[in-house]
């Protein structure tokens, strides 16, 4: 816990109050518990306050895993400070344990002398049994180096209930919020944001309404009574780029820049998609997008998913397809005639752990390989990586941008962490928006056959649609003469094709941005990262930098085409350091690319990388250089 | 869509393109091709609306081969790209043209849920029985038994039947159709543009490769008559060269029986393509050759709101009651604060 100021609180009683620059408290409990909704909560709630946040759910694959069991824990953490955050925090400053199995799958995370809160009433013969304790660590000493809370909310919180009217059962699922309410005490959160959003979800069914109201004011009022919590903590709101803000996850994110860019180029947007985690949110909030002449199609499979989208891009929509690995694999072929018929498509991988079914729930970037390299023959296409939450939405604006520019395909890639994290998004000036002007061929010219593979100065072919009359033509899977688009076997127009594919996809370039440098333009270490790592890289190398070590950090949100500069900029530092989930990707794509050797670091748990862990590993590097 | 009705129709000839057509000589592809044309033109098809979506085998050359828009997908998925297209445009007149392994092989699961959903468009299944381009392996609609290169001691497969497939999947349009018998086919491809929905067609469709003569049964002059009974809707199943012979259920199965003799056609089972339940389609489907004449034409054509429509009424509906979303209300959906 960073401490700011410390101070002998007015308020209540002899309360202390200390303010903190930043906060991290988790939510643990089973996964029918209600903990992502809580932690949302106290998310929108901090974001609302002015803090800056940054969220972090976790949760089983299981649905509803059995209850009190280790497997079935879903936790949901939250990190509010009152400057900038890039990660949801390395370790917890509270824990909330609703029950045994939640306290012995998070308790190492919480930090020595943190804020333990556990529901004391879950804590008996049976969960304990469930979640191999011997003994009730409530009652003895293995939890001393925290300040343990023991609150018996299942009966404080039917207790603060009972008047609502609703069925003991009912009562309890309101537990959630009763915790929730006691974690606004502790941290000196407001309560209104919550009872508002209350009112408006369950507003048609009273009593349910009433119920999680007094639950919520319930757990506050017992912080506030119960002597048991001597030292309250606040975070005092964050200095933010001024703007109007909401929160988003990663997965809204991209919705909403998918559904944006289709506005902007004045098209539907067609989804053609199948349900698969973590990639499934995208599809719901498209769904409900239906104003925006959004049509999704909840496909057969992954493989009808991506085809029908060819075929809606075919006949002149926006179309994407979004998925996660499992569901990449099965679009390889699908997303090679996208290639080879030269269609504008969008492909957005929310990568996951794997191989096969993996770590359905979990995160990891194991995919760059498979979204660069893995196709039959030679199948470029351009591949993107968002970098936080809010950068889902600029990267899905732009692969959209530069699918229906160069008419290509373009694979998103975003991740698990960054997909269902989530942080506050300064809504965009409209005017800041790519333009996206597609023009569609009218008409050939008197008595010439349209030339479907004809191209521009960015070696893109028209985008003739179905409906057009005097362009009508034939496209598909078999190599086509360059121009005229007839099916040809031609030995070198075959070769020319596979050339000028390539060659498109290397033009990109031309139209994004350098790769920057953050701290010095040269010295001994540069880290590199991609795609959701952006977070706790840029943190690490922020606190080294502050610490006076010579260290600098860039980003890479365009992995094919690279930017131009990327070679030059890796060339002036001695030292090149590539943090990434999976074994080396990235590092075997730059070395292969840029020939520049680096010194990896690799992480595969399924969960990001905390900030601790790469700033340990660049001061290992230095170390390392200067020994050499 | 500029649909100019004083327009007059396109001639069966304007429909096809300017490429060499690759087919065997012989192949009962070139039939379909002129009765599709015809089909288009009789019914005042316009080029620039109407799209032809195909996967991989002989049959799915068949787009390089008209002067509409056309797309020659990948091996199974011509369905799936077909619905994108019908999405992206629902007035557009979209055909799929696939085989039997292509269509009920690798591609049955989007076979089966294009038809579910209603979408209108038609699919053309032509059968011939065998793998053709991939030169003569047995198919999913190959007799139990058949002797072919990958099946050298007979296949142990059951076949599938493709229009029980289709109706089993309430396909709202079912129909056989034969490529010699040009008439007909010609019919039946008109009634399958003509119908609102999904249109299904098994064509029976002979390889002279590696299959000759697989459809001898329904086309030859000496056993056609017997072997095949052409629908008629509200008629009474009568088939054999004088119409001597007709269908009768004997319980829930069907029984041939010769007319006369205190038979009457008022005892036979009586075709009506109109009836909302599947079962006697799907029955006229179960009757196969050798124990039965096979029906050939329309076997059930049913109304039903179709997948496009549907969409686009949800979207109609949703921009009636939200307003048509602008990106400010887009962006601003839900809980914002402002930052000062």
């Amino acid at each position: 816990m960073v401490v700011a100021t410390q101070s002998q609180d007015a308020g209540k009683g002899s309360d202390k109050v200390i303010e903190l620059e930043e906060i991290t408290v988790r939510f643990a409990g089973d996964s029918g518990d209600g903990m992502q909704l809580a932690g949302t909560q106290l998310t929108d709630t901090s974001a609302i306050f002015g803090n800056d946040v940054c969220t972090l759910p976790d949760y089983p694959a299981e649905i509803r895993a059995p209850a009190g069991s280790l497997g079935g824990v879903s936790g949901f953490q939250v990190h509010f400070g009152s400057r900038k955050l890039r990660t949801p925090g390395d370790t917890i400053n509270a824990l909330v344990a609703m029950n045994p199995a939640a306290l012995k799958t998070n308790v190492a995370d919480l930090e020595p002398g943190g804020v333990l809160v556990v529901n004391e009433d879950a804590f008996n013969k049976v969960n304990l049994q469930k979640a191999q304790y011997e003994t009730n660590p409530l009652e003895d000493d293995s939890l001393k180096k925290y300040q343990l809370f023991k609150v018996p909310m299942d009966r404080l919180n039917a207790e603060a209930c009972k008047e609502a009217g609703l069925t003991g059962r009912a009562a309890g699922r309101c537990k959630n919020f009763f915790a929730l309410g006691v974690v606004y005490w502790l941290f000196g959160r407001s309560m209104e944001p919550t009872l508002k959003w209350v009112e408006q979800k369950f507003g048609a069914k009273p009593a349910v309404a009433d119920a999680n109201s007094r639950a919520l004011k319930g757990g506050y009022y017992f912080g506030e009574t119960a002597e048991m919590f001597t030292v309250r903590y606040t975070v005092a709101p964050a200095k933010i780029t001024p703007g109007k803000y909401r929160r988003v996850s990663g997965n809204e994110a991209t919705a909403i820049g998918l559904a944006a860019a289709a506005c902007r180029a004045k098209k539907p947007l067609f989804l053609g998609t199948y349900p698969i985690t973590p990639a499934s949110d995208i599809l719901h909030e498209l769904a409900r997008f239906k104003n925006f002449d959004v049509r999704v199609f909840q496909a057969e499979d992954e493989i009808a998913a991506v085809c029908s989208a060819i075929g809606a891009s075919f006949g002149g929509a926006l179309a994407v397809t979004t998925t996660s690995g499992p569901g990449m694999a099965l679009k390889t072929e699908g997303i090679g005639l996208a290639v080879m018929t030269e269609l504008p498509l969008v492909i957005v991988n929310v990568q996951r752990g794997g191989p096969s079914t993996g770590l359905p729930t979990k995160t990891e970037q194991a995919d760059l390989f498979q979204a660069v390299w893995g196709r039959n023959s030679e199948t470029p296409l351009c591949v993107l990586a968002a970098a936080t939450p809010a950068d889902c939405f600029d990267m899905a604006v732009e692969a959209c941008r530069i699918a229906v520019e160069y008419m290509t395909p373009v694979i998103l890639l975003t991740d698990a962490y960054i997909a269902n994290g989530a942080e506050p998004w300064r809504i965009p000036d409209e005017d800041s928006l790519p333009r996206l002007d597609i023009e569609h061929p009218t008409a050939c010219e008197d008595g010439q056959r349209f030339r479907p593979y004809e191209r521009d100065d960015k070696l893109s072919r028209p985008w003739a649609i179905p409906g057009t009359p005097g362009l009508e033509h034939r496209i598909g899977g078999l190599e086509k003469s360059d121009g005229a688009g007839d099916v040809c076997y031609d030995p070198m127009n075959h070769e020319h094709m596979i050339k000028t594919r390539r060659a498109k996809i290397d033009k990109i370039a031309d139209t994004i941005p350098d790769l920057t440098v953050v701290g010095d333009e040269s010295g001994d270490l540069l880290v590199l990262g991609w795609g959701g790592t952006y977070g706790p890289i840029l943190s690490a190398v922020e606190r080294c930098r502050d610490d006076g070590v010579n260290v600098s950090c860039a980003h890479l949100k365009y992995l094919d085409p690279l930017p131009k500069n990327t070679a030059d900029v890796l060339k002036r530092f001695k030292q090149i350091l590539i943090p990434e989930l999976n074994l080396g990707q990235l590092r075997t794509y730059i070395r292969a690319t840029c020939m520049v050797d680096s010194v990896p670091f690799s992480k595969v748990q399924g969960m990001p990388f905390r900030i601790g862990e790469i700033v340990a590993k660049i001061e290992e590097v230095l170390s390392n250089g200067k020994k050499s | 869509m500029s649909a100019d009705a004083t327009t007059v129709n396109l001639t069966p000839k304007q429909f096809g393109s300017d490429q060499d057509v690759r087919w065997c000589p012989g192949c009962g592809d070139f039939s379909i091709l002129s009765q599709v044309k015809k089909a288009l033109a009789a019914t005042g098809a316009k080029r620039e609306n109407t799209v032809f979506v195909s996967g991989i085998g002989c049959s799915s050359r068949f787009p390089y081969y008209m002067s509409t828009y056309g797309f020659h997908s990948i091996h199974g998925r011509a369905a799936a790209i077909a619905t994108g297209v019908k999405a992206a445009d629902p007035e557009l007149n979209v055909w799929v043209v696939t085989g039997d392994g292509d269509g009920l092989s690798i591609g049955g699961n989007h076979l089966l849920h294009a038809v579910r959903r209603n979408l209108d468009i038609n699919i053309l299944l032509f059968n011939n029985r065998i793998y053709g381009l991939t030169k003569g392996q047995y198919s999913p609609t190959s007799p139990y038994g058949k002797k072919t290169k990958s099946s050298p001691h007979g296949a142990v497969d059951f076949p599938l039947h493709p229009l029980s497939v289709a109706i089993g999947a309430e396909a709202t349009f079912v129909a056989r159709a034969l490529d010699v018998n040009v008439k007909h086919l010609e019919y039946v491809l008109e009634r399958a543009t003509q119908h609102k929905g999904i249109s299904f067609v098994e064509i029976y469709q002979n390889c002279v490769i590696f299959n000759d003569s697989a459809f001898e049964y329904a086309s030859g002059k000496d056993t056609k008559d017997d072997q095949t009974l052409y629908l008629e809707h509200n008629r009474p199943l009568v088939f054999g060269k004088d119409k001597k012979k007709g269908i009768r259920l004997n319980g829930m199965d069907p029984e041939i029986v010769d007319l006369g003799d205190g038979v009457t056609e008022d005892d036979l089972l009586f075709h009506n393509e109109r009836q909302a339940e599947p079962s006697l389609a799907y029955l006229l489907s179960r009757m196969r050759y050798p124990e039965f004449p096979e029906p050939m034409g329309v076997f059930r054509c049913v109304e039903r709101p179709t997948y496009e429509d549907m969409m686009m009424d949800q979207i109609s509906a949703a921009r009636e009651k939200q307003g048509v979303g602008t990106l400010k209300s887009l962006f601003e959906e839900g809980e914002t604060w402002e930052v000062n």
